[in-house]
């Protein structure tokens, strides 16, 4: 079997609102594939469907094989989750986290004393792991939820945003973990993420906008589609130079930094292009150079930029008050 | 088998972890007795009509019902807990069965109610009521009973509720009534009908009564407590073993079936 997840036609409703909506994907065995759209986009519903926690009001979805709707307990077996929101017992300790983890998959013991030890190692947690889990940091939690995630030896491994609420520093280390038990387990990676410039580290990208698949592919492949490289001119008469561009056969949209226009090779077509708008009395004031980014990919599908800070902030604020309603 | 224990096991690692709860719980049913054992005996003019005893003996079986409802039934509030803290996702998508892990949370309720009933018992002797071994294993096992149909009615409630604010108001509306009616106070021997027909449908009223002929068998008169049981004890614990099965099953269906 090639295919680690297959999705046909997935979606969801809740109530009158179609969250997910015809969502159709393929993910291969040992891909990274990250699932990108803006907060409220339907990411943790297409994920809440994969695996198994919601029921698909219309679609199929496989993985590892099994069909999420008709064999959940099978598909429960094959995957490793990491949620969005904290999932820890904080009264337990981090081992004993991962003891009930080992437990309800049946672990043997011997089993789970090796991969306890060795995942409490690889996360950096094992000079704590006899400290109750309400000591410890958001960053820290995480990393032993992907620790968890992991203890079962799981075909797929899910993760919902894993980086949300992290500071810069531990969100590098997550994913310097996430590379190397890529490497070291040839595991499959299903991630959801609306940080740009993590997607820009997988192997393929699906963006999800508003329930719907706006586009899938590599992330080189994606920025491709773009045209190349994106220059921003800035200039006073915005009107009369988007024409003067348009005249010379390109494509012209306008930005908050000016004038951007599409060009194959950037760094070579600024001089000729500052030319062309100066012999048309247009002084330009600045000009930028910026290689295209899967968030210039992401406001041609969507026609807008996406949110990262707002819903951010929000999302942290939601954390930090489960977080402290759990701790009773 | 392994997630029913393991459910169990996490469950009673977190009771017994928080000693400050034990004792707190144990604390309500000695002001619960001295409440209503002092302020309310006063109103009584003798204690012949309560086949010799006192009446705060007379209400110790009673508040032995209600400790192990009140625990049981915040117990299953762990369910409504676990899913604002985010657990119980990492339950629901584990391949543990939907049913081992709900009979595991109704066995993790149900011990620890017990176990905070049996906290109750060194009581009896303060009462004067010097308890037998075959009377404490019997009582044991009515409460085991009170405290296993309890929390299914706690499961099913917490299952279905998505708030923590809504659990508390369903089961403080339900509570008082399941007490002031379940004759812990009184005995139900020529109650109005209406009030018959509440006593009837309501569990802890079998358990009070079961609880009540056991833990005052040696100090009663036998025909005070012949004259004002509901049922024989058997009966009564079959009763409750029927109040049991009816809350759990839909309290299981809906566990299986919540996403």
């Amino acid at each position: 079997m090639s295919h680690s997840i297959e999705a046909h036609g997935l979606s969801r409703n809740y109530g009158g609102l179609r969250a997910v909506d015809g969502l159709s994907l393929s993910v291969q065995a040992g891909e990274l594939f990250a699932l990108l759209g803006p907060n409220g986009g339907g990411k943790t519903t297409t994920l809440g469907m994969l695996t198994t926690l919601l029921r698909p009001s219309a679609g199929t979805a496989r993985v590892a094989g099994y069909d999420v709707a008709a064999q959940p307990h099978e598909v429960r077996r094959c995957i490793g989750v990491v949620f969005q929101g904290p999932s820890l017992d904080e009264q337990l300790t981090a081992r004993e986290n991962l003891d009930f983890h080992a437990r309800i998959y049946n672990l043997p013991r011997a089993v789970f004393r090796q991969r306890s030890d060795e995942l409490l190692a690889l996360v950096e947690l094992a000079e704590r792991q006899h400290e109750p889990v309400r000591n410890f940091s958001g960053g820290m939690r995480r990393r032993l939820e992907l620790a968890r995630g992991l203890m079962h030896q799981p075909q797929v491994l899910f993760l919902d945003e894993p980086t949300v609420g992290l500071d810069p520093q531990t969100r590098r280390a997550m994913w310097d973990y996430l590379h190397t038990l890529r490497q070291q387990s040839g595991v499959t990676i299903f991630l959801t993420t609306h940080y740009l410039e993590e997607a820009e580290g997988c192997d393929r990208v699906a963006i999800l906008d508003s329930g719907t698949l706006a586009a899938l592919d590599t992330p080189a492949a994606l920025k491709a589609t773009l045209g190349g490289d994106v220059l921003h001119f800035r200039v006073a008469d915005v009107q009369a130079a988007e024409q003067l561009l348009h005249a010379e056969g390109l494509a012209v949209r306008r930005g908050p930094e000016g004038l951007a226009v599409e060009v194959g090779d950037g760094p070579q077509r600024i001089p000729e292009l500052v030319a062309a708008l100066e012999r048309g009395g247009h002084a330009v004031q600045a000009v930028n150079l910026r290689r295209p980014s899967l968030e210039d990919v992401f406001i041609k599908l969507t026609g807008r930029a996406i949110r990262t800070e707002a819903p951010d902030a929000a999302e942290a604020l939601v954390r930090r008050g489960r977080m402290g309603r759990s701790r009773r | 088998m392994s997630a029913f224990y393991t459910i169990w096991l996490r469950d009673l690692t977190r009771f017994l972890r928080n000693r400050s709860r034990i004792f707190t719980s144990l604390a309500q049913p000695l002001l619960y007795l001295a409440i209503f054992g002092t302020g309310l005996s006063s109103l009584l003019s003798g204690t012949a009509s309560l086949g010799g005893v006192s009446f705060t003996a007379f209400v110790y079986p009673g508040v032995i019902g209600l400790t192990i409802m009140f625990t049981a039934l915040f117990t299953a509030i762990s369910v409504v807990y676990d899913r604002e803290a985010g657990f119980l996702k990492e339950v629901l998508v584990s391949p543990a069965s939907r049913l081992a892990v709900a009979l595991g949370k109704v066995a993790s309720g149900a011990t620890i109610a017990l176990l905070q009933g049996l906290l109750t018992l060194p009581l009896a002797w303060l009462l004067g009521l010097p308890l037998t071994l075959g009377q404490v294993v019997q009582l044991a096992g009515i409460m085991a009973v009170l405290a296993a149909a309890c929390t299914a009615l706690g499961l099913l409630v917490s299952t279905r509720l998505r708030g923590i604010e809504g659990y508390n108001v369903i089961i403080n509306f339900l509570m008082m009534p399941l007490f002031l009616l379940s004759g812990a106070l009184f005995p139900l021997a020529g109650l109005p009908l209406w009030m018959d027909v509440l006593v009837r449908i309501n569990p802890m009223a079998y358990a009070t009564d079961a609880l009540r002929q056991v833990a005052l068998a040696g100090a009663a008169q036998p025909g005070f407590l012949a004259a004002s049981r509901l049922h024989p004890v058997a009966v009564d614990v079959l009763v409750l073993l029927g109040f049991f099965v009816l809350f759990l099953v839909p309290a299981v269906r809906a566990f299986s079936k919540q996403e």
